[in-house]
């Protein structure tokens, strides 16, 4: 009798657990409001991105034109595909000592997979993920970016 | 009150009137075969609508919401793509074979339609062994499928066209052995005098809890038999590309497409006059007011209402189950529903015999 048992728990078990599944879809197609598909040209205006989407490496500026980037180069040497190119130069500092500083952050679009490890590597927090995804150029050259403002500088404390 | 059943009467009896007897017979012929091709068409076009619009809604998406008011013109527009596309055939296949499966499955389809009562007094042919040629027939669109993956010369399609040999040979008997279950009820096996015998209740209710079992049989076996998810390994775009069909294109391709959801139809169809009572109103017993109420909704809508139930059923299957693997499948068929479904058989004889349904 113990098959018999098993059998028949097997078989309340299993037609249970699909009419679970059938109850989720059940309730999907019943409400309507949790549809998530936006309708992406139409609602421009209204369109909300999900927190976590990333669009591109962008660069933080304050309203003094000011950056924490150091030119430490780690997120050059994180990127695994060699879309961030670095070019540093030297500062001469109130006390005349040299200090190594960020000249150009130039970003290449175009082979960039969003892999988020630039800005995990950061240590300054000086990059962040934007969440434009609208990238198409005519000219692939235009996907090359700098990612520094020009005239601006390293903020005061950063180090 | 608004009938079918008049307007076929009037159209014989002026027929009558205009030509001699031979002619009769022939002109009515056409008149069926357009109206079967012309519920093809329709069918093929709704129920593809539906599937999308079902299965977006599950999937929390819109589903197609562009071509025409909400997306309903979508499937249209699909169709004519299908069918200025070029129907090709590979250079490897056999030719004859190749060309000749799609028709096969489609004309299969046709056949099943014949005995099934679409309202009151409207059916094709109301043969006395009506719901035994159904499953006979039926059995037939297999070999369409084998023919469809071994005319290929393709790995992907013989072995969905294999799958789908293997499926319907075990899926067969528990939907035959439900069929037969509630034939013993009916007592007969002509379709409208199973419909006539649910005159006073559907057999679902009738059945007590027998005819639940074998209801919820009959719908997973059908399911099977029409290559549907979780049972579609005949197609299983995920491992097989497209099964049987990866060769075809254009119009052939649609064929096959259109034959699925026609197969569907007709299931479920069977499935509503069998459990459901078919064209019959729901009648509870001796209520005579109620079922006088229920009597005012026409018959053909009771059975498209019906069948559009058991549609949306396995519609929400599709898109709730995962596939089942192989062994699965046939562990499914040989290890539960064939004994539930005998042990089943036995008990609703004895309640035949002993009279214990309503």
């Amino acid at each position: 009798m113990a098959f018999l048992k098993d059998y028949i728990t097997e078989v309340y078990q299993g037609v249970r657990s699909l009419l679970k599944g059938m109850k989720l879809t059940g309730y999907y197609f019943t409400h309507r409001k949790e549809i998530i598909t936006q309708q992406y040209p139409d609602n421009k205006a209204e369109m909300k991105l999900p927190e976590r989407f990333r669009g591109e490496v962008v660069m933080k500026h304050d309203d003094h034109n000011e950056h924490a980037c150091t030119g430490c180069t780690a997120c050059e040497l994180a990127c695994p595909n060699a879309t961030i190119k670095i070019i540093t130069k030297f500062d001469i500092t109130p006390e005349g000592k040299k200090k190594k500083a960020l000249d150009t952050f130039i970003y290449h679009l175009e082979l960039c997979t969003m892999c988020n490890l630039c800005i995990e590597a950061c240590p300054t927090d000086a990059i962040k993920m934007a969440q434009n995804f609208e990238h198409s150029v005519t000219d692939r050259s235009k996907l090359t970016k700098k990612l520094n403002n020009p005239g601006s500088k390293i903020r005061e404390g950063v180090e | 009150m608004f009938s079918i059943e008049n307007i076929t009467h009037s159209i014989d009896a002026w027929l009558n009137q205009t030509l001699n007897p031979t002619m009769v017979v022939l002109v009515e012929s056409v008149i069926v075969g357009i109206s079967a091709i012309t519920l093809f068409a329709v069918l093929g076009l709704v129920l593809v609508l539906m599937e999308r619009k079902v299965s977006a809604y599950m999937q929390i998406r819109l589903g197609p919401n562009r071509v025409g008011p909400g997306g309903s013109l979508q499937t249209v527009a699909d169709t004519l793509k299908l069918a200025m596309k070029e129907g090709l055939t590979p250079d490897g296949a056999d030719k004859f074979l190749f060309n000749l499966a799609p028709y096969l499955v489609i004309g299969v389809a046709m056949l099943i339609l014949a005995p099934i009562a679409f309202a009151k007094g409207f059916q094709i042919w109301d043969i006395n062994i009506g719901v035994l040629y159904i499953s006979a027939v039926s059995s037939l669109s297999v070999i369409g499928i084998l023919m469809a993956g071994w005319a290929s010369n393709n790995k992907y399609s013989l072995l969905g066209a294999m799958r789908s040999g293997a499926q319907i040979v075990s899926y067969e008997l528990s939907a035959g052995l439900s069929i037969l279950s509630m034939i013993v009820l009916t007592g007969s096996l002509r379709i409208s005098d199973i419909v006539a015998s649910q005159q006073d209740g559907w057999w679902i209710f009738k059945g007590h809890i027998p005819a639940i079992i074998s209801f919820v049989i009959f719908i997973i076996a059908v399911t099977a038999e029409t290559n549907r998810a979780p049972f579609d390994l005949a197609e299983a775009e995920s491992e097989l590309t497209a099964g049987f069909h990866t060769e075809y294109s254009g119009m052939k391709f649609a064929l096959f497409f259109l034959a699925e959801y026609v197969n569907i139809f007709i299931v479920c169809a069977i499935g509503a006059t069998l459990f459901l009572g078919g064209w019959m109103p729901l009648h509870i017993g001796h209520w005579t007011a109620f079922n006088h109420v229920m009597d005012y909704i026409p018959s053909s809508l009771w059975f498209m209402g019906k069948t559009f139930s058991l549609i949306f059923l396995m519609m929400w299957f599709r898109w709730t189950f995962p596939r089942l693997r192989i062994d699965q499948l046939l562990n499914l068929e040989w290890k539960y529903l064939l004994p539930i479904s005998m042990f089943n058989l036995l008990l609703m004889t004895l309640i035949a015999i002993k009279g214990w349904h309503f």
